[in-house]
């Protein structure tokens, strides 16, 4: 791997032990992976909710935050995915202090080392996209599928400690989507019926994803017939990086670097498969465990609501009145608007909870689950859906307005 | 002795028992990393403990939670002795450099079909090339 005069400086401990431990960090993640240099970043990303990072990781940045500031702090601008709670809803959702104690200790690190703690996984709708080109070091897989996928933007994924090494440094390894070669489509999809509803759109996801299975592999569809919102693109986006840990898709017409499908695409590269109406009505009843049963909770999380999705959620609970927990988590970006333009309001009236700053899965889950005795999840998010099995949940997928239906009655609508 | 090249490897050399399934990898979705056990009720190693193993398995799975959690796993002693993977993603590779962890993959046969279950196997990534050793 060819490293600069300033890199070989770094390696050295030229400049603090942070960035000597970061450099490395990123040489031996490059070499693995095939990186023939360095290229240099704008912004990074960090994921590192508690339960992920431990009391070992916290401990670990504590390290780093006792550094003296000059040897300490990220060079380029750097920001955080959702924390493992919201501060303010905390004892509702029978989060225990601990928890609580350790997120204290993680933020004290993170400001220290210079990060902003945004706590967000839609920065690409509530901070600042990228733009086309731009070269990221982006933790959250929706947050790299949205931006290498729908703005052109190039980035890996990167997990906490590679992010945090990225912002250190202000570089990361030249390798996968970094690199014209890799941004090639390698499987074909084509979409007979363009998904409405936002859960449908993660179904498809999870569907090519499925198919796709593998970081490497970077499907394009052909098909659809309008072009799809920011939302839409989200959830669909999230779902497919979930269920196939995918982080770059085309959509011939829509995306940018596909204006037609040999633009990313050989002549010779097959169809793999058609997906169409039955294909997502057929993923949605597989996770369902039977119509009517009763519902524990209901979830709108991962990503993080946008101020439209809050919007359709308040007017569907305006008048009516949940019998079950229906919680929405938004980012703290978001949460001011929806406090000032009434809709946070509108959603307790209702007897809902407005989360900001977490994300459900990043939030001791399991714990949850277990203290307030839920374990039939009603959600509209595909991702979710995948990841919550292994926490203990039984999570049925629906739309937003059987969901909304199940938070009422206490039961999803036949 | 049977051996099994890999395109790449990190970690220091360690020899175990290997748990062997054609599945995928993610420490947040798979795993109750609190009991040590797969916790998927899909996962084709549900119900089993993964502690001191070397698991072989096919592919890096999920989001970018493996790259702390690796290291979290390590630092309770509840965790896994190597990972050995057809595929990876740079998740596996982060968590691995961070933690400090054994890591093996990128093979030219099927290594979750290569190594039977429960065999004696070393993994060795300072060897070159990377290989897998099937002992006994």
């Amino acid at each position: 791997m060819h490293l600069t005069e300033e890199e070989r400086a770094l390696a050295a401990g030229a400049a603090g032990p942070a960035r000597q431990w970061a450099i490395g960090h990123q040489i031996a993640v490059g070499r693995y992976l095939g990186a023939a240099d360095f290229v240099l970043v704008s912004q990074a990303h960090i994921m590192a909710d508690t339960e992920s990072l431990g009391e070992a990781g916290v401990a670990w940045l504590e390290r780093w935050a006792a550094l003296p500031e000059t040897d300490r702090q990220v060079r380029i601008p750097t920001i955080t995915d959702p924390r493992g709670t919201d501060f303010a809803a905390a004892a509702r959702l029978r989060q225990q202090d601990w928890m609580l104690a350790l997120e204290r200790r993680a933020i004290a690190a993170f400001q220290a080392l210079g990060i902003l703690m945004t706590d967000t996984c839609i920065n690409y709708q509530t901070i600042m996209p990228a733009v086309r080109g731009e070269h990221m070091a982006y933790g959250d897989t929706g947050v790299v599928i949205y931006t290498n996928s729908v703005l052109g933007a190039r980035s890996n994924f990167e997990g906490g400690p590679s992010a945090l090494a990225a912002g250190l440094t202000g570089r990361t390894p030249r390798y996968g989507y970094h690199l014209d070669a890799h941004r090639r489509a390698s499987l074909h999809i084509a979409v007979r019926d363009t998904p409405r509803a936002l859960h449908e759109w993660g179904a498809l996801g999870a569907l090519v994803g499925r198919l796709a299975g593998d970081y490497w592999q970077v499907p394009v569809l052909s098909g659809i017939d309008r072009v799809p919102g920011s939302d839409e693109l989200k959830h669909f986006g999230a779902a497919l990086a979930s269920y196939g840990s995918v982080a770059l898709f085309h959509m011939v017409g829509i995306t940018p670097e596909a204006e037609r499908l040999s633009d990313v695409a050989d002549p010779s590269l097959p169809l793999r498969a058609t997906l169409g109406a039955e294909d997502l009505a057929t993923f949605r009843r597989g996770t369902d465990r039977g119509a009517g049963e009763a519902v524990d909770v209901v979830v709108f999380s991962a990503p993080q609501l946008s101020l439209l999705e809050l919007r359709d959620l308040a007017g569907l609970l305006d008048g009516r009145r949940t019998t079950v927990p229906l919680l929405a988590v938004t980012s703290p970006q978001v949460k001011p608007d929806a406090d000032r333009m009434g809709l946070t309001a509108r959603i307790e009236a209702a007897g809902g909870m407005l989360l900001a700053g977490m994300c459900f899965y990043q939030s001791y889950a399991r714990e949850m689950a277990e203290a307030n005795g839920w374990q039939r999840l009603a959600t509209n998010s595909a991702k979710l859906v995948n990841i919550l099995g292994g926490y203990g949940y039984h999570p049925v997928l629906a739309s937003m307005e059987a969901c909304v239906a199940a938070a009422c009655d206490g039961r999803l609508p036949s | 002795m049977t051996s099994f090249v890999a395109a790449a490897g990190m970690g220091a050399p360690v020899r175990g028992r290997a748990l062997v399934a054609s599945d995928g990898f993610s420490a947040r979705y798979d795993l109750d990393r609190l009991r040590g056990v797969f916790s998927r009720p899909d996962h084709a190693l549900a119900g089993q403990s993964y502690v001191g193993r070397i698991l072989v398995l096919d592919g890096a799975k999920g989001g970018v939670a493996t790259a702390w959690m690796l290291h979290e796993m390590a630092a309770r002693g509840i965790a896994p002795a190597a990972l050995v993977l057809n595929r990876v993603n740079p998740i596996m590779v982060q968590g691995a450099a961070l933690a400090g962890f054994t890591l093996l993959s990128g093979f030219d046969v099927d290594i979750t079909r290569a190594v039977p279950d429960g065999a004696e196997v070393e993994v060795d990534p300072l060897a070159d090339p990377p290989v897998l050793r099937l002992l006994g």
